[in-house]
């Protein structure tokens, strides 16, 4: 619970620091509209106990559409899901001696280990490269940081984002915000059974026009819980207690196999 | 139905594990074999990582080797005070071990390494059971076979440090021994194995031990060795995962109680033979693994 508790207190910089870049980005339009989207997601933890296998997290809100700021129609909702960064090294193979062993390797810092994103249109459609790039919407615009620049590590980003969408951990999914009516809106986001814990923050955001009108978050908490959690913190955070009580159950096993199977 | 290993990370079938737990178990029981040179490689297949496999399989080792030495203790076919010395050999080679695992775990080349030492174990370990079996299978039919030697003497008795083993009949060097069991043991930390099948003929052919205590007096230091290499990779890489540590020691049990009842009814050449087959089996798999064309190049390693 402590954990949780020190997310939700971190929450507030978040938004204040979402709060700032949408007012750069709206203050030079003039009169912000305050408070145009109003969002929330179907769960605030997901608990990964011993039979998770995935889950859909829905992600919903209104538009409170300002007509004279605006003008008619609605305008365009994105949504992502960020999961906790992570240090990651890529390794590339070349065929040695007929074996293909690991040879290069590229260190990447600050990669999200869990990226998810839907919009109701393309999102090239919905905003300027220069925005996306911006605000990091996208795979391929996260800006992670390799430990060299240039071209090499390129295909290694490249193949850093292909391996995770494999692994079903970034996904990119144009068309998958629905509208009921112009002011209602709601997508889901798979969250596979593989997914990393950590704390995760859903963002949303509003354009219209090419211009980004509002956006919003929400902290999301994905955790290990029950007998599986006990053991992967015991392991982590005191591996020889760990390792010893291991070894003792792997003895006494022996032992009660041997005693049990001794009477027939 | 499925089952989140919690160090793995990654959600199994329950009966996938329970059934090659049991499998091995059966083969174990039947062919008198450890069992975790097939074990690693499977769990290896069904996706569990590297590490991870070789980690939790020393540690159903542990396991395995108890219920196994107890059986062999009643009966006094144990030499402790040899099982003592290959012992130290054996922590020794096992730190070393854990070492280097950890070591090439940093670097990237672990998974490499376990698929090499693999090849080359189960290619030499088919090789020689094939040509054992085929023998004894000629032999039968020539009739029987020449008498041996009771003694002989090779360099290794010239080896200062001699000491009296009392139980297998031996006064030899210990240095032989500890040497045996230093090499045993960087093999266990590294393959995720007991190394009863390295062990075993090297305590035949290389120390001339009688046959009736080697199997208890390996599996005797098998137990402290296989603890002592995972506690070592519990500390240094965090990878013994308990819960799938647990599944195959269950099934593994039961399966080797079968195994030893199917194993006593069924011939041994023949039983011999069915083995090296599997073993060629898995060794051809790795090798396979090793040379294909990857699917894809790049990997990916995470940390902090």
């Amino acid at each position: 619970m402590g954990a949780i508790l020190h997310q939700i207190s971190r929450l507030p910089r978040v938004i204040a620091a979402l709060a700032l870049c949408v007012g750069l980005s709206i203050g030079a339009k003039g009169a912000a509209a305050q408070s145009s989207l109003i969002t929330d997601i179907s769960s605030h933890l997901i608990s990964v106990t011993s039979d998770f296998t995935g889950t859909e997290l829905l992600l919903f809100g209104a538009i409170e559409l300002d007509s004279e700021e605006v003008g008619p129609g609605t305008g365009d909702v994105l949504v992502t899901v960020r999961g906790p960064e992570r240090k990651v090294v890529v390794r590339r193979k070349e065929r040695v001696a007929g074996i293909w062993i690991n040879t290069e390797s590229v260190e990447f810092l600050k990669v999200p280990s869990f990226y998810a994103i839907a919009s109701s249109r393309p999102v090239e459609e919905i905003a300027s490269p220069e925005m996306l790039q911006r605000l990091r919407i996208g795979p391929e615009r996260l800006r992670f940081q390799p430990d060299r620049l240039g071209e090499a590590s390129e295909d290694f980003e490249a193949a850093l984002i292909r391996r995770k969408s494999q692994e079903r951990l970034y996904s990119d999914q144009d068309a998958a915000v629905y509208f009921l009516g112009n002011k209602l809106f709601r997508a889901t986001i798979d969250i596979p059974a593989n997914v990393p814990v950590g704390d995760y923050i859903a963002e949303f955001y509003l354009f219209k026009d090419g211009e980004l009108l509002s956006a919003t978050s929400s902290p999301l908490f994905i955790k290990k819980s029950g007998f599986g959690r006990m053991i992967y913190e015991v392991a982590h955070e005191h591996p020889a207690i760990y390792g010893m009580t291991a070894i003792l159950i792997a003895l006494f096993a022996g032992w009660l196999a041997s005693a049990i199977f001794r009477k027939e | 139905m499925t089952i989140y290993l919690p160090i793995a990370e990654i959600s199994v079938n329950l009966f996938v594990v329970l059934g090659m737990g049991g499998a091995i178990g059966l083969l174990s029981g039947m062919f008198g074999v450890g069992g975790g040179f097939l074990m690693t490689p499977l769990l290896i297949f069904i996706g569990i990582p590297p590490a991870v496999a070789v980690a939790t399989v020393t540690n159903q080792i542990t396991a395995a080797s108890v219920s196994g030495v107890l059986a062999h203790w009643r009966r006094g076919n144990v030499d402790f005070k040899m099982g003592f010395v290959l012992l130290v050999g054996g922590i020794v080679g096992s730190v070393i071990g854990a070492w280097i695992f950890a070591l090439l775990k940093s670097i990237g080349q672990i998974d490499l390494m376990i698929s090499l030492s693999y090849v080359l174990f189960l290619g030499t370990i088919g090789i020689l059971m094939m040509i054992e079996s085929i023998n004894t299978m000629l032999k039968s039919r020539k009739g029987a076979p020449k008498r041996k030697k009771l003694h002989q003497h090779y360099w290794i008795h010239g080896l200062p440090f001699k000491m009296r083993f009392r139980k297998s009949k031996l006064y030899i060097s210990a240095l032989m021994p500890l040497g045996i069991g230093a090499m045993v043991g960087i093999l266990s930390a590294i393959m995720g194995v007991g190394g009863g099948f390295v062990m075993v003929p090297a305590m035949i052919y290389l120390l001339g031990m009688p046959t009736s205590v080697v199997i208890g007096t390996s599996l005797f230091q098998i137990i402290f060795v296989t603890a002592n290499i995972t506690f070592l990779h519990a500390v240094s890489t965090q990878t013994v995962d308990a819960v799938l540590a647990l599944l195959l020691v269950a099934s593994s049990v039961i399966g080797a109680q079968v195994g030893t009842r199917v194993g006593s009814k069924l011939r041994g050449e023949q039983l011999r033979v069915l083995l090296a087959i599997m073993v060629f089996a898995v060794c051809l798999k790795l090798a396979f693994d090793m040379v294909a064309t990857p699917a894809d190049l790049y990997s990916l390693a995470e940390g902090g």
